[in-house]
C-alpha cells in the first residue's frame, strides 16, 4: 500500500466518522443537588457477602434514594472490615448483624464509635442440617442420639475414618468441635472454608443422594431450592453455651440486629430514622433474596418489586 | 578425546546422581521405620479455635494499632498523605473512563473513545496486529455486558501499575547497581510475593480506609516485586564489555547509566512491566473483598449464588484484558529491537498510519464526549449483547458435567486421596516435629549441599515457633502432591509442545487463560465434581501452576540444539529414546526451574485451597481475615506459608545451581580438552 492510498483511506474514514456526529442525542449535564438531597446527605451502607443481607441493603437503599432523596453508597465488605469502617468513618450502617459480641465490645463499648440500632425482625437459626432425601429415608437421623449409628455412612476421604461434619465460612462463630467432643460423637469437623463450598456440597448431596451433614443457617435463599432438614441437638437453654469448651446444646436463636456509627446516629438524617424503624419478617427477606439469587433481578429491581407490593410495611419505617 | 572425556564426566555425574538418589531413599526408609513407633507423638497439634501465646500477642498488637490510629496525629498524617494521593490518582483515572464525573452522567471518555485510544496506543508502542487485537478485546468487554466494570478494573490496574513503575523502576535500577541494596531487597520482595494477601487486607483498611486507595495498595504490594527484580536483573546483565567501552570513553557514572546500561536493559525492563501488569490483574478478585470496584465484584457476587455462568463471563473479561495487555507489552518489547532495523520507507509508512489513527482517535474522543450512543455501550444493560448467552451456556455445561461425571470424579478423588495424599500426610504430619525436621535437613543437605542447612534450620525453627507446625505439615503434604501432578503434566505436555509447533500454537492460549482466569470462577464446578476436599484444592492449584511448568519445560526442549537431536535421530534412536536420552537431560536446567516455579505457584494457591476444603494453613488465613479473635493466628499462618515458601524455594534453587555447576564443570573440562 502506498502512502497516498493510506492517506485517502484515512480521509474517507474521517469524513465518515464526522458524518456520524450529525445524528444521536447529546449528553446533558446532570442537574445539581435538590434541597431534599441536601437534607439527607450521604449514607454509607456496608453490604456483607450473603444474599439475605443484600436484600436488606437493596430495600433500604431503594427507599433512602427514592423516598428520602439520599445519596447511598453501598460498600461490599466482610463483617470484620465493616466494623472497622465505623471507626474510620467509611461505614455508617450495618444492616444485618449476627451476634459478634467481640466486635460489639471493641467498637461499641471500648471505642464508642458505633451504637446498636434495634432488631431487623429477622430470626437467625443456626444448626446442623441434612439434605431432605436423607431425612425422608432415615427419619430418625434428625435426632442427635442416632448420629453415631450412621457415622460410618458419613465417612469421606477427608474425615480420617470418622463421620464428616462439614462447616462453611469461617466468619461464623461455631461450637462444633466442642459439640462433637462433648456429645461423644464419632465425627470429625471438616472445614469447607466458604459458604459457596458448603452450599455446593449440600446441592450435590441432594442431587446424587449422598450422605452429608453440615452446619447451616436460616434465613438463606438456598433453603428455597433445597429444603434442608434441621437435626435436633440437646435443646438450647439460657447459659448452656457460657463456657465454649463445655457446650453440649444446640445454638441459641439469633435476633439479627442493626448497628450504625455514632456519627450517623447523631446526624439527625432521615435515613437514620429509616434504618432505626426498619423491621420485617424472614418471609419478606426471602422473597427479595430469591428474586436476586434465583430470578437474577438487579438489587434495585428486586427492591422495587417488593416495595411496590408492600407499601403498608415500609410506610411505617418512614415515620420519625 | 573430547567425546571420551565428556562421556566419562557424564558417567561420573550420573553416578553422583545415583548415590544421591540412594541416600534420599535411605533417609525416607529410616523415616518410615521411625514413624511406626513414634507416630502421633510430639506433632505440636493445636485445635482450630485454640490460640498460642504468640497468636494472642499478635491480636494485642493489632488492637493496639487499631486504638492508636485515631489518637496519634503523626500516624494519621503520614498515612493520610499516601491515601489522598493514591485516591486522587485512581479517582482521576476512573472519572476519565469508568465513573460519572464533573457533573456529567457519564465519564469524560465513552466506550468509543476508550477503544480508539487503546487501539492507537497499541499501534504506537506495538504493531498493527496487536492494535487489531486491542480493538477486538476492548469491544468484547461491552459485548459481554461489563463495560463499566471492565473500565473500573482497568483504571485501578493502571493506577497500581503506574505507581509500581514510578517506584519500582528506579529502585530496580539502583538494586542492579548496588549489591548491598539487592541483598536487603531480596527477602523483602520474597515476603511481598509469598505473604497471602488475606493477611494484610483487613489491616490495610485500617491505615488507608475503605476506598480505592486500599484496593490499589493491596494490588501494588503484590505486583511491584516483579518489575524491581527484573529491572535489577536487566541492569546486571548488561555486558561488561559495553560498560567498559563507555568508561574508556570517559563517561561519568550517570552518563554510563543513562546511555549504556538503561538502553541496553530496556528490553528486559519492559518484560518486568509486563509481569507487573499480569500480577496486578491477578489481584482483581481479592481486592474486591475490600470494595475495590470492577469485575472482581461481579465474580464475588456471582459466587454467593453459585452462578457459574456470570462468574465465568466476568472472568472471561479479565482474561481478555490480561491477554490484550500481555500481547501489547510483548509487542512493545520486540519493537525496542525492530525499530532500529526499520528502513526509512517503512518508518515513513508507519508515521502516516499513526497520523491517520491519531485523527480518528481524536474524532472518536470528541464523539464519545458529546453523544450518548458513543458514551454508553449499546445493548441490553444486563448481560450485554452476548454476555447472557455465554453465561447460560457455561452454566448448562457446568451442570451437565457435574451431573454426569460425578461418579468418575469421585473415584479419581478417592484414589488420589486414599492412595497418595492420606499416607503422605500421615507420614509428614503425624511424625514428631524433630523427626520431620531432621529428615528435611538431611534431604536438603543431600540434594542442595551443606550451605542450605542453616537457612532450612532457621525456617523449621520459626515454623515450630509459629505454633502451627501440624497445620504447616498438612499443607506441605498437599503442596507436594500438587507439585508432583504439576511436574507430571509439565513434562508430558511441555515435551509435546516443545517438539510440535502445532501443539504449541494450540495449547499456549489455553495456558495463558488458565493462568489469569480468577480461581474463584472455576471453584464452583470443581466443588461440584470433587466436593469440599483437599483434592479440590490440589486441582485448583494444578490449574494455576501447571501452565508455568509446561511453558518452562517447552522452552527448555526448544532450546536443545537441533543438530544434537538430528544426530540422535540419524543414529537410529526412537522418538522415546530421543526424548528420554537427549532432550530431557539437556533441558534439565529448565525442568528444575519448572519444578521450582511449580512449587511456588502451588504454594500461592494455599489460601484459595482453604476456601474449598483444604483446611490447614489456608483455612486459618481466611479465618483470621474474617474473625477478629483469630486474627493473630491467621497472621501466624500467613507467616508459616512464607516460611514454607522460602524453605522450598531456597532448597530447589540450590539444588538447581548444583546441577548447573556440575554441567558447567563438565563444559569447562570439555573446553580444555578440545
Amino acid at each position: 500500500m502506498s502512502n497516498v492510498v493510506i492517506g485517502r483511506f484515512v480521509a474517507v474514514l474521517t469524513v465518515g466518522a464526522l458524518a456520524l456526529t450529525a445524528c444521536g442525542s447529546k449528553i446533558e449535564d446532570t442537574p445539581s443537588g435538590t434541597t431534599s438531597r441536601a437534607a439527607c446527605g450521604t449514607v454509607n451502607i456496608a453490604v456483607n457477602p450473603w444474599v439475605g443481607y443484600q436484600a436488606d441493603a437493596a430495600v433500604i437503599a431503594y427507599l433512602a434514594t427514592n423516598e428520602l432523596g439520599c445519596t447511598v453508597n453501598k460498600k461490599n465488605l466482610t463483617e470484620e472490615v465493616s466494623w472497622q469502617g465505623f471507626g474510620t468513618g467509611a461505614v455508617d450502617v450495618v444492616l444485618e448483624n449476627w451476634g459478634h459480641d467481640d466486635l460489639k465490645k471493641t467498637y461499641i463499648e471500648q471505642q464508642g464509635v458505633a451504637v446498636e440500632y434495634g432488631s431487623t425482625g429477622n430470626k437467625g437459626i443456626i444448626g446442623w442440617y441434612v439434605p431432605p432425601w436423607l431425612a425422608q429415608e432415615y427419619p430418625d437421623i434428625t435426632d442427635w442420639n442416632n448420629l453415631n449409628k450412621y457415622a460410618d455412612k458419613f465417612k469421606t476421604s477427608e474425615s480420617g475414618g470418622k463421620g464428616q461434619l462439614l462447616l462453611g465460612d469461617p466468619s461464623f462463630v461455631t461450637n462444633d468441635e466442642a459439640l462433637v467432643k462433648n456429645l461423644k460423637l464419632d465425627f470429625k469437623v471438616v472445614y469447607a472454608g466458604s459458604e459457596t463450598a458448603l452450599i455446593q456440597a449440600f446441592r450435590t448431596a441432594e442431587q446424587q443422594k449422598q450422605w452429608m451433614i453440615g452446619y447451616f443457617y436460616e434465613p438463606q435463599w438456598f433453603l428455597n431450592e433445597v429444603k434442608l432438614v434441621h437435626v435436633n441437638l440437646p435443646p438450647y437453654t439460657a447459659g448452656c453455651d457460657a463456657d465454649p469448651a463445655k457446650v453440649a446444646c444446640d445454638y441459641a436463636p439469633y435476633d439479627l440486629d442493626k448497628i450504625v456509627s455514632k456519627k450517623f446516629a447523631d446526624s439527625g438524617s432521615p435515613a437514620a430514622a429509616l434504618v432505626k424503624n426498619f423491621q420485617w419478617t424472614n418471609d419478606h427477606q426471602n422473597s427479595v433474596a430469591l428474586d436476586i439469587a434465583v430470578n437474577k433481578l438487579s438489587d434495585d429491581d428486586a427492591a422495587k418489586k417488593w416495595v411496590d407490593a408492600n407499601r403498608d410495611v415500609w410506610q411505617a419505617w418512614l415515620k420519625n | 578425546m573430547t567425546a571420551l572425556a565428556g562421556t566419562a564426566a557424564s558417567v561420573r555425574r550420573r553416578a553422583g546422581g545415583l548415590t544421591r538418589g540412594w541416600l534420599v531413599g535411605g533417609v525416607v526408609a529410616v523415616w518410615v521405620l521411625l514413624w511406626i513407633p513414634l507416630r502421633g507423638r510430639d506433632t505440636l497439634a493445636l485445635s482450630t479455635s485454640e490460640l498460642s501465646p504468640l497468636h494472642e500477642r499478635l491480636n494485642d498488637l493489632r488492637d493496639a494499632i487499631n486504638n492508636t490510629r485515631g489518637s496519634s496525629p503523626v500516624f494519621s498524617a503520614f498515612f493520610d498523605v499516601i491515601r489522598e494521593s493514591v485516591d486522587a490518582l485512581t479517582v482521576f483515572l476512573q472519572s476519565l473512563i469508568s465513573q460519572p464525573a464533573y457533573g456529567r452522567p457519564v465519564p469524560l471518555i465513552g466506550w468509543l473513545g476508550v477503544v480508539a485510544v487503546a487501539t492507537f496506543g497499541a499501534y504506537a508502542v506495538g504493531n498493527l496486529r496487536v492494535a487489531a487485537l486491542t480493538a477486538a478485546g476492548f469491544t468484547s468487554f461491552g459485548l459481554l455486558g461489563f463495560w463499566q466494570q471492565s473500565m473500573d478494573t482497568l483504571a485501578l490496574t493502571l493506577a497500581a501499575v503506574l505507581i509500581c513503575l514510578a517506584i519500582g523502576i528506579p529502585l530496580g535500577i539502583w538494586a542492579g547497581l548496588s549489591d548491598r541494596l539487592n541483598r536487603v531487597l531480596t527477602p523483602v520482595l520474597d515476603f511481598m510475593q509469598t505473604m497471602p494477601t488475606f493477611v494484610y487486607l483487613a489491616p490495610l483498611t485500617l491505615f488507608f480506609l475503605i476506598g480505592p486507595a486500599s484496593g490499589v495498595i493491596a494490588t501494588l504490594i503484590y505486583a511491584m516485586p516483579p518489575v524491581i527484580r527484573i529491572t535489577a536483573h536487566g541492569i546486571r546483565s548488561v555486558a561488561p564489555s559495553s560498560v567498559e567501552a563507555g568508561t574508556s570513553l570517559g563517561a561519568t557514572r550517570w552518563q554510563l547509566l543513562r546511555s549504556v546500561r538503561v538502553p541496553l536493559a530496556k528490553r528486559t525492563i519492559v518484560l518486568g512491566i509486563n509481569q507487573t501488569v499480569m500480577c496486578a490483574l491477578s489481584m482483581v478478585t481479592i481486592a474486591a473483598l475490600i470494595d475495590a470496584p470492577g469485575l472482581g465484584q461481579v465474580v464475588l457476587r456471582a459466587l454467593q449464588t453459585l452462578d457459574v455462568g456470570t462468574a465465568f463471563s466476568a472472568g472471561l473479561a479479565i482474561v481478555i484484558m490480561a491477554i490484550v495487555l500481555d500481547r501489547v507489552t510483548t509487542a512493545a518489547r520486540d519493537r525496542v529491537e525492530t525499530q532500529y532495523r526499520m528502513g526509512p520507507r517503512a518508518r515513513g509508512r508507519r508515521r502516516v498510519v499513526l497520523a491517520g489513527l491519531g485523527v480518528l482517535t481524536a474524532v472518536a474522543l470528541y464523539l464519545s464526549y458529546t453523544y450518548v450512543w458513543a458514551a454508553f455501550f449499546p445493548g441490553p444493560e444486563r448481560g450485554g449483547a452476548v454476555g447472557g448467552e455465554v453465561a447460560d451456556g457455561v452454566t448448562r455445561a457446568s451442570d451437565w458435567v457435574q451431573l454426569n461425571l460425578g461418579a468418575v470424579t469421585d473415584a479419581v478423588r478417592n484414589a488420589i486421596s486414599y492412595g497418595l495424599l492420606n499416607p503422605l500426610q500421615s507420614l509428614i504430619a503425624d511424625s514428631p516435629w524433630y523427626l520431620v525436621s531432621a529428615v528435611v535437613l538431611a534431604i536438603a543437605w543431600i540434594v542442595a549441599g551443606p550451605r542450605i542447612v542453616p537457612t532450612a534450620a532457621v525456617c523449621l525453627g520459626l515454623l515450630v515457633g509459629s505454633g502451627l507446625w501440624q497445620e504447616a505439615m498438612v499443607t506441605l503434604a498437599a503442596t507436594l502432591v500438587a507439585t508432583v501432578i504439576v511436574m507430571a503434566l509439565g513434562v508430558v505436555v511441555g515435551v509435546w509442545m516443545g517438539r510440535s509447533d502445532r501443539a504449541d500454537g494450540l495449547i499456549r492460549p489455553t495456558l495463558d487463560a488458565a493462568q489469569v482466569m480468577p480461581a474463584f470462577v472455576y471453584l464452583v464446578p470443581f466443588l461440584g465434581l470433587f466436593g469440599a476436599s483437599r483434592f479440590t484444592a490440589i486441582v485448583a492449584a494444578v490449574v494455576f501452576a501447571a501452565p508455568v511448568a509446561i511453558k518452562l519445560v517447552a522452552d527448555g526442549i526448544r532450546g536443545v540444539p537441533a543438530t544434537v537431536v538430528e544426530a540422535a535421530v540419524s543414529s537410529g534412536s526412537s522418538a522415546w529414546q530421543v526424548i528420554t536420552k537427549v532432550q530431557l537431560p539437556l533441558a534439565r536446567q529448565s525442568v528444575t526451574l519448572a519444578a521450582n516455579q511449580g512449587l511456588i505457584y502451588v504454594l500461592s494457591m494455599v489460601v484459595v485451597g482453604g476456601l474449598v476444603g483444604a483446611g490447614a494453613l489456608g483455612y486459618l488465613v481466611v479465618a483470621g481475615f474474617s474473625q477478629s479473635d483469630l486474627y493473630g493466628k491467621g497472621l501466624a499462618a500467613g507467616l508459616a506459608v512464607v516460611l514454607l515458601g522460602v524453605l522450598l524455594d531456597r532448597t530447589t534453587q540450590a539444588a538447581a545451581r548444583r546441577l548447573d555447576a556440575g554441567a558447567a564443570h563438565r563444559g569447562l573440562r570439555k573446553g580444555k580438552d578440545s
